[in-house]
C-alpha cells in the first residue's frame, strides 16, 4: 500500500478478510483490506448496505459474529489486535478504542441509568473513586450538549429522545479520552436537524481532543465536509480511496460516479430525475470473477466481467482505486 | 379557534383532496398528545403535495387521518367532494379502492406467510373482484408495470426480496386497484441511496402513467424537493409554510423551513457544513409552548411569539406561511 504520508500509522489493517458461514455457503464480508491512519486523522467509509463497511469496523473493534472468521492483522496502537486475549482487548475497547453504533440502544442499558452507566465507565477504565466519576461524567454530558447534565444522571435512555440518547453514547465512548474513535452510521436514525447537531459534535470533539475517527456511512454527504480521507467500499472490497477533497473533484471509481449522482441534490429543479444505479449489489455467498460492480456498471465489458481490477495508484501517492476504466469527471454541482 | 382556510390559489379546479382544520389528538399515559392541531391543505388531481419534518411532528398521523386509519377529533377530510370524516366504515371501505398507501418499512409491511401473487391481489379481493382470472392478470400487469417479472416473483415469499424490492411490490399492490390518491409516508427512507433513487424514479413514473396524486410524506428536504410540485412544512403538528418546491428552496420565509434546509448534509466538500444548527430538539407534542410552536427553537422569536399563535398567510405568490417575523418581506401586491 502506499500511505508515505502515514508513516507512524495509529490502525494499520493489512489484508484483512472476513468469511461468515451460511446456510446459502460461505459469505466473504470483507475481502483483503488494507487501510492506514494516522493520529489526528479522520477517515470516512461509505458504501450501500451489505458492502462490508460494519463488518470492517467489528473487524478493527474484534466484534464479530463467532462463527465469522477473520484473516489478515489489525494492528492498533503497537498491538496485533488478532492476536489479543479477550481480557485485554475488553480493557482496550474501553479506553482507547471507542466506538458509537447506530442505534445508541446497542451501547446503553435499558436498565441503568445514565448516570450510572456513566459513572461505571469512568469508574472502571479509568480508576476514579464515586465522587469523582460523578464529576467527570456531569462535565461529559455538558460537552456533548446535554442540558440539565444533574437530571440527566437520574434518567433511565427511554427518558430521553433518539437524539439525546445518541449524545449520552458519545458521552459514554468518549468518557476514557479513546485514541480512536470508530463512529457507525451513527446519524442514520436520527432527524436531519439532529444529524447535523451529531455530526457536528463529532467533529467538534475529534479535533478538540486531537482524536483519530473513523466515520461509517451510507451517505458521500455526510463524509463531504468532515473527513480528510474517504474509503469506498463495494461487495467487501476498498474500490477506492482518496483525501476526500481530492475523491470529490476527481472521483475514478465508476461507482463512487453513481453513488453520487444518486443522491437527490438540493439545487436541482423538482422533477429531476435521478440517475439511479440499476440492478442491486452483489450477492456475497457467489464470488464473482470479475470486478463485483460490472454487472450494473455502465462502462463495463468483457475484462471487467471476466477479471478482477487490482487497487491501483495513481500519480498521487494517496488516491487509489480499482477499475479497469477509471473515468476522471469534475464532479460536484454538475454532477 | 378560528384557522381561515387557506385559499386554493394553485388549485384551479375543486381540489381531489381538501383537509380542512383538521385536529388528531391521542391519549398516551394519562396525557393528550396534540399530534395534528388545525391542519388545512389541498392536493389539486395530479399533484404532489410533499410534507415534510421530523419524527413527531405529526405528518404520519396527518396521513393516516386521511386515509381514516386514525379518525380525526374534528375537521373535515374531503375527497374528491365527499367528506369522509361524516362517512360510514362500510363507505369508506369502498373510498379506499380509491385511496392507497405505501409504507416506510417495505418488508414489515408485506405479510411475510404469504406469496407475493396473494399479497398483490387481496386489494382486489377485498374490492370484490371474484373472476380469479382478472385477479391474476391484474397482478401481472400491476408486477411488472413496477419493474418485477411476475412469473418469478409471484410465487415467492417475502424474505426473498431485498428491501428495494420489496418496496416495489408494495407499490405494485397500492397500484393493482388503479387508485387516484396515494398517500406515501416516508417511502423511501428505509432505503439505500442507489435503491432509493430507484424507487423516486419509479413513483415519478407510475404517476405520470396511472395519473396519481400523491401525499408525499417524507423527513429528507431533498427528497421531497425531487418529487414534489408543492411542499407543505410541518413542525409540532401545525404547518409553518407552504410553497411551491423550488420556490420553498430559493426563498424559505419559516425559519424553521429554513433550519431545514440549512441542515441537509452537502455532497461537496467544499460546501463547509455550517455549525449554525441551533442546539435543542423539537419539544413534547403533549405539552407544545404557547403561541408559535417553534418558537422555543426559533432565533427571530420574542414576546408576541409567544403570547400570539400566528396563523398560516400569504407572504408570496402561492407560498403561506405561519410566522410573525417571517424570512421574506412583506409583499404588498398580494390581496
Amino acid at each position: 500500500m502506499n500511505n508515505a504520508l502515514n508513516p507512524q500509522a495509529l490502525l494499520s489493517v493489512e489484508k484483512v478478510s472476513v468469511d461468515l458461514p451460511t446456510a446459502r455457503g460461505n459469505l466473504r464480508a470483507v475481502d483483503q483490506v488494507d487501510l492506514k491512519l494516522a493520529p489526528g486523522q479522520t477517515l470516512g467509509i461509505v458504501g450501500e448496505s451489505g458492502c462490508g463497511k460494519t463488518m470492517l469496523s467489528r473487524a478493527i473493534l474484534q466484534l464479530l459474529p463467532k462463527k465469522a472468521k477473520l484473516s489478515g492483522r489489525v494492528i492498533f496502537d503497537g498491538q496485533d489486535l488478532t492476536q489479543l486475549d479477550p481480557e485485554s482487548l475488553r480493557k482496550l475497547r474501553g479506553r482507547s478504542l471507542a466506538v458509537v453504533f447506530q442505534d445508541p440502544m446497542t451501547s446503553l442499558n435499558p436498565v441503568l441509568t445514565i448516570g450510572s452507566q456513566l459513572m461505571e465507565t469512568v469508574q472502571e477504565h479509568l480508576g476514579l473513586d464515586a465522587a469523582a466519576a460523578r464529576q467527570r461524567s456531569l462535565k461529559l454530558l455538558a460537552e456533548v450538549g446535554i442540558p440539565a447534565p444533574e437530571q440527566r444522571l437520574k434518567q433511565y435512555p427511554h427518558q430521553l429522545s433518539g437524539g439525546m440518547r445518541q449524545r449520552v453514547a458519545i458521552a459514554i465512548a468518549l468518557s476514557c479520552e479513546p485514541k480512536l474513535l470508530i463512529a457507525d452510521e451513527p446519524t442514520t436514525a436520527l432527524d436531519v436537524t439532529i444529524q447535523a447537531q451529531i455530526l457536528d459534535l463529532l467533529a467538534r470533539e475529534q479535533r478538540r481532543r486531537h482524536m483519530t475517527m473513523i466515520l461509517i456511512t451510507h451517505d458521500l454527504g455526510v463524509v463531504a465536509g468532515r473527513t480528510d480521507e474517504t474509503v469506498v467500499m463495494y461487495g467487501g472490497r476498498v474500490v477506492e480511496r482518496a483525501p476526500t477533497a481530492v475523491l470529490f473533484k476527481q472521483m475514478l471509481m465508476p461507482y463512487t460516479e453513481a453513488l453520487l449522482a444518486a443522491i437527490p441534490r438540493i439545487e436541482a429543479p423538482p422533477h429531476t430525475r435521478l440517475p439511479a444505479i440499476s440492478g442491486r449489489p452483489p450477492d456475497p455467498t457467489q464470488p464473482m470473477r470479475g470486478c463485483s460492480f460490472s454487472p450494473r456498471c455502465r462502462y463495463a465489458d468483457m475484462r471487467c466481467r471476466n477479471e478482477k481490477p487490482a487497487l491501483l495508484g495513481t500519480d498521487r501517492p494517496d488516491h487509489t482505486y480499482a477499475c479497469f476504466h477509471p473515468i476522471s469527471i469534475a464532479a460536484g454541482a454538475d454532477a | 379557534m378560528t384557522v381561515p382556510a387557506v385559499p386554493a390559489v394553485s388549485v384551479q379546479r375543486r381540489p381531489l383532496l381538501d383537509v380542512q382544520d383538521l385536529v388528531v389528538e391521542y391519549f398516551v399515559g394519562g396525557h393528550t398528545v396534540h399530534a395534528v392541531s388545525g391542519v388545512s391543505l389541498q392536493v389539486a388531481r395530479g399533484e404532489t403535495l410533499g410534507l415534510v419534518g421530523e419524527s413527531g411532528c405529526g405528518k404520519s398521523t396527518l396521513g393516516r387521518a386521511v386515509l381514516q386509519l386514525r379518525r380525526a377529533n374534528s375537521g373535515r377530510v374531503v375527497f374528491d367532494g365527499q367528506d369522509l370524516t361524516a362517512m360510514r366504515e362500510d363507505a369508506i371501505r369502498r373510498m379506499r379502492q380509491r385511496v392507497q398507501l405505501i409504507f416506510q418499512d417495505p418488508i414489515a409491511s408485506l405479510n411475510p406467510r404469504r406469496r407475493i401473487g396473494d399479497i398483490v391481489a387481496e386489494p382486489l379481493l377485498i374490492a370484490g373482484v371474484k373472476d380469479a382470472a382478472e385477479r391474476d392478470k391484474r397482478v401481472r400487469e400491476a408486477l411488472t408495470a413496477v419493474g418485477l417479472d411476475p412469473e418469478f416473483v409471484a410465487g415467492r415469499l417475502p424474505h426473498e426480496f431485498s428491501g428495494g424490492q420489496c418496496q416495489r411490490i408494495s407499490i405494485a399492490r397500492a397500484l393493482v386497484l388503479n387508485p387516484d390518491f396515494i398517500v406515501c409516508d416516508e417511502p423511501v427512507s428505509a432505503l439505500d441511496v442507489s435503491i432509493r433513487a430507484q424507487i423516486l424514479n419509479l413513483l415519478e413514473d407510475m404517476k405520470a402513467r396511472y395519473g396519481l396524486t400523491l401525499l408525499f410524506i417524507a423527513h429528507d428536504l431533498a427528497v421531497v424537493k425531487a418529487v414534489s410540485d408543492r411542499v407543505a412544512v410541518m413542525y409540532l403538528g401545525r404547518l409553518c409554510e407552504v410553497a411551491p418546491a423550488a420556490q420553498l428552496f430559493e426563498q424559505p420565509a419559516h425559519p424553521y423551513t429554513a433550519l431545514l434546509i440549512e441542515a441537509i448534509p452537502h455532497p461537496d466538500p467544499e460546501v463547509r457544513p455550517t455549525e449554525s444548527v441551533p442546539a435543542g430538539e423539537p419539544p413534547s407534542p403533549i405539552a407544545p409552548p404557547s403561541g408559535c410552536r417553534f418558537r422555543t427553537r426559533c432565533p427571530r422569536a420574542d414576546q408576541r411569539c409567544a403570547s400570539e399563535m400566528p396563523e398560516l398567510r400569504p407572504i408570496a405568490p402561492e407560498q403561506y406561511v405561519a410566522c410573525h417575523h417571517p424570512l421574506l418581506p412583506e409583499s404588498s401586491k398580494l390581496q
